[in-house]
């Protein structure tokens, strides 16, 4: 067990290493440079200068020696400077994080209580009406774009009908846990309902494949009732691939948040780097994008552990090595 | 095929050949109708439909029919074309990794692992942002209008290509001990020759059904993009930068910002059906749970 995360936490720590190479460099690609942006602040300066200042700041460099320096000073703590907060980068993410991890959360625990049960009905009995019913509202809400949902969320709950704010994270004057889940509502209702789409068909798919197997059958044989044999003996083995398959899934959940958080305004990660990127703020676009990523992959670790503890077959397997290292 | 006599995937197969001959036919429609739907009329706007304009007109008096047909094309151009390139991708790294194995499979299976687990809407936002005259390319490209299309292509594609990489190399785990390929190698068939003659075309199905799953993903992705104003760029119409002009008009004319949305959902739902359907025929151990 401890061998098998070591070498997990050692395969994440190069892909981070790889990965923050990569989105240095495409940030690097964005339109414009920070020499630029200080010359069209200041019409005084000439080219001459402008030549001083990239020296100044180590721009005319090449690429791998520029994201060394940068990574010495990231992993001294050091994240730069925010340009459109004039901030540091760290201190703007910190609040941006806790809002999108409350979204997430919400949606992931929301789309879980709609979309596992879903899918464990629809497969009791699959090419029946129930299930025809759930496959096809799975295949609207696995098909809709995200963005045109939360359009229409705004028109339906918030301008026709007045019940839900349609955007930001609380009311000016009236902030309480009340107003904040208030504007919670609506983004963490469409994303679940995306994420829930998803779910109930790996559920689904899962469920019917552990129904088919050989021991529920020797269970229906002894006379287990109908819900033991769904609960306690295909459940559990159909929660491994689901398991694998939602950790997959953080990735996707986190594109969704940031269609969300744009539409509605929300101010969490994802809205921050599309600001970011759209305000040229390479420092924050950077820092952020890295975050997301890093969070993506700590979340499929985690979920990884969770198979290892789900599935026995593994965990013996892991229990017996650790036995004969001792 | 019997994936076809069930209701549902042949209801899709004729949404995907009902859309694809409407937005081939575009310009006979706007023939007929005798609209341009390039021609902007500030004294039309907001029309209700009529026979000159079937759907009425958007905010600057555009005939709305003719911009969702012509938008129909880009966004059914953009998903078969990076479809196809991702499935040429996913393919050669696919049965590359499993034609050699070892150490240089577990490297691309793990690269491939990575992209999947990414979050890939910020990433593609960033690719979309990327300034093309600093990666070298001329300037008349950078500046032409159609530049907007090729670069979405480009960076759906590069990210679209890791389901049919897994499934194209677990096929050619599978076929390389087969006999006809162990025959072939013992004839002394180069790599290369086995890998194109005699393992892909056998693994042609897990291919189809990948590739029409990811038409409808990129679909999603261009739309998403375009919406956010970093995919297909004005004049160019497309079913994304619609809805994005019609989030601003809202409350003048609603239906703007329902029509474009309703055509991206049944286009993407119908190449889902299909992919599943075709999955099942493929695949008969599946067809049987159901």
């Amino acid at each position: 067990m401890i061998r098998y995360l070591v070498q997990r936490l050692a395969q994440g720590l190069v892909v981070i290493a790889l990965m923050s190479f990569v989105i240095y460099g495409l940030i690097g690609l964005m339109p414009g440079d920070p020499i630029d942006l200080m010359i069209s602040s200041n019409p005084r300066l000439t080219s001459a200068d402008a030549e001083r200042l990239r020296a100044v700041y180590g721009l005319d460099r090449p690429l791998v020696e520029r994201y060394g320096s940068w990574a010495a000073a990231a992993l001294g703590g050091d994240f730069g400077y925010s340009r459109g907060f004039s901030r540091p980068v760290l201190d703007v993410l910190g609040p941006r994080l806790a809002n999108t991890a409350a979204l997430m959360l919400s949606a992931f625990v929301l789309a879980l209580t709609i979309g596992l049960p879903a899918g464990i009905v629809a497969a009791a009995r699959p090419g029946g009406g129930v299930d025809t019913t759930i496959n096809f509202l799975c295949f609207v809400a696995v098909s809709v774009p995200t963005f045109w949902l939360a359009l229409l969320m705004i028109m339906l709950f918030s301008v026709t009908l007045g019940w839900l704010p349609a955007s930001g994270i609380s009311t000016p004057g009236a902030e309480g846990l009340l107003d904040t889940l208030t504007h919670l509502i609506l983004p963490v209702a469409t994303l679940a309902i995306v994420e829930a789409g998803a779910y109930a068909r790996y559920m689904r798919a899962a469920m019917i494949e552990a129904l088919r197997q050989d021991w529920v059958r020797t269970a229906r044989a002894k006379g287990a009732s109908g819900l033991r044999v769904v609960v306690a003996h295909a459940l559990r083995n159909a929660m491994i691939p689901v398991v694998t398959i939602m950790a997959l899934s953080l990735g996707g959940l986190f594109s969704g948040a940031l269609i969300t958080e744009t539409m509605f305004a929300y101010p969490g990660m994802g809205k921050l780097i599309f600001d970011a990127v759209m305000g040229n703020d390479y420092n924050l676009a950077l820092v952020a994008l890295l975050f997301a990523t890093v969070l993506t992959l700590a979340g499929n670790l985690l979920a990884d552990l969770a198979y290892v503890a789900l599935d026995l077959r593994i965990s013996l397997g892991a229990r017996a090595e650790a036995g004969t290292a001792r | 095929m019997n994936a076809f006599r069930r209701p549902l995937p042949l209801a899709a197969l004729i949404v995907l050949a009902a859309l694809a001959a409407l937005a081939l036919g575009a310009p006979l429609i706007a023939a007929a109708l005798g609209q341009d739907p390039t021609a902007a009329d500030l004294l039309q706007r907001y029309q209700p439909p009529s026979a000159a304009h079937p759907l009425g007109t958007d905010e600057i008096g555009r005939d709305v029919l003719l911009r969702l047909l012509y938008g129909g094309r880009i966004s059914l151009l953009v998903g078969l074309t990076a479809a196809l390139i991702a499935a040429v991708i996913g393919a050669a790294i696919g049965v590359v990794a499993g034609y050699f194995g070892g150490r240089f499979d577990a490297l691309l299976m793990r690269v491939t692992d990575g992209v999947i687990a990414l979050p890939i809407l910020p990433l593609l936002i960033v690719l979309a942002a990327v300034d093309l005259s600093k990666l070298g390319l001329p300037a008349d490209i950078v500046q032409s209008e159609t530049v907007s299309l090729y670069r979405i292509v480009a960076i759906t594609a590069l990210v679209g290509w890791t389901t049919v990489a897994r499934l194209v190399r677990g096929a050619t785990l599978a076929l390389r001990a087969r006999e006809f390929v162990r025959a072939a190698v013992a004839l002394g068939a180069r790599p290369l020759r086995v890998m194109v003659v005699h393992i892909l075309p056998n693994a042609m199905s897990p291919i189809v059904v990948a590739t029409a799953l990811a038409v409808g993903q990129i679909i999603l992705f261009e739309s998403v993009l375009s919406f956010l104003g970093l995919g297909i760029q004005p004049p160019l119409p497309s079913w994304g930068n619609m809805l994005s002009n019609a989030q601003e008009v809202i409350w003048a004319a609603p239906m703007l910002a329902v029509y474009p949305g309703l055509l991206i959902l049944f286009t993407v739902a119908a190449c889902n059906l299909l992919g599943d359907a075709l999955q099942e025929a493929f695949d008969p151990r599946r067809t049987m749970k159901r």
